[in-house]
């Protein structure tokens, strides 16, 4: 054997090792995308609050208030699941992989349990008044699916975890700055790391 | 320098059996469709390959029924791993003798 196809034959050992235990299909401007959602999500919430003129702490007697901040969140969830899926769905196409194999259900699995758990606890916590702790337990929680998840994965996804979780902590402490912590985790956070995986592994 | 291939296995010599192996190296377990899917080979020439390294006691079988649809899962085995190890050393080798 030449030594070119030596050093060829180890490369390709080492890419299908990688290949067949880590989901690389996840699109990184699906995650720019993502993270302005986010922030044009966080704007229209500040602007709604600021003009309600009321703070965290007056949201309890403000049942519509709490409502418009329920749907919109949802609504930025459902988009954002929607364009990372597509896209996810078109990047796997172009390498002539499936979407749903076994490295993309061991990465939804082990994001699971984080984010199920940090689910109901907000409902736990919607549901006994503590408005004010919900935004920084949920990127806590976000942020330890992501590390979770980020073995089955890009490794610049572990680095986005522990941000998040960092930042959910900070939201903890400072509960007042809930709502710009958000935007700061889910909307400037999500821009850089899509840029960043971007760069790195599409262009 | 006499080249000493004690570590080499014929075994390996085969492309989609070194692959195989590389796949269930990287991961606790495989499946068969799975494997198809990656590999881009086959039912035929991957089932025979796939019986040559359990003949070699390289992998186990693991045959179950998912909603009655026969599940078959591969394992490698402590000796398996072993021989696959020893395999990539020897082509390291040869690139170093190469080198000299």
């Amino acid at each position: 054997m030449e030594q070119k196809d030596l050093f060829k034959e180890l490369g390709q050992i080492r890419s299908l090792m990688e290949k067949s235990s880590k989901f690389v299909s996840i699109s990184g401007l699906s995650g720019v995308l993502i993270g302005f959602y986010a922030l044009l999500g966080t704007l229209l919430g500040y602007y709604i609050s600021t003009s309600h003129e009321t703070s965290m702490n007056r949201l309890r007697d403000n049942f519509t208030l709490l409502n418009i901040f329920l749907i919109l969140a949802i609504v930025i969830l459902v988009l954002s699941l929607l364009t990372g899926w597509l896209m996810a769905r078109r990047k796997a196409k172009k390498s002539r992989q499936s979407i749903w194999n076994i490295t993309s259900k061991s990465l939804l699995f082990a994001v699971s349990i984080p984010l199920v758990t940090g689910g109901v606890l907000a409902l736990i916590l919607l549901s006994q008044g503590y408005y004010h702790l919900i935004a920084g337990m949920l990127l806590v929680f976000y942020g330890l699916a992501l590390t979770a998840g980020s073995i089955y994965t890009f490794p610049e996804v572990r680095w986005l975890g522990i941000l998040e979780i960092c930042l959910g902590v900070l939201a903890l402490c400072l509960p007042d700055h809930g709502l710009m912590l958000w935007g700061l985790g889910f909307g400037v956070l999500h821009i850089i790391y899509g840029f960043i995986v971007y760069k790195k592994y599409e262009s | 320098m006499k080249l000493d291939l004690s570590l080499y296995d014929k075994v390996f010599e085969n492309r989609v059996r070194l692959q195989i192996m590389s796949v269930l190296a990287a991961n606790e377990e495989y499946d068969f469709n799975s494997l198809k899917e990656l590999l881009d080979v086959t039912d035929g020439n991957l089932a025979s390959n796939l019986k040559t390294l359990e003949k070699e006691e390289y992998i186990v079988v693991e045959k179950s029924f998912v909603d009655r649809k026969p599940n078959t899962r591969y394992k490698r085995t402590p000796k398996g791993l072993k021989a696959f190890e020893n395999h990539l050393i020897a082509l390291e080798n040869l690139i170093k003798q190469q080198y000299k």
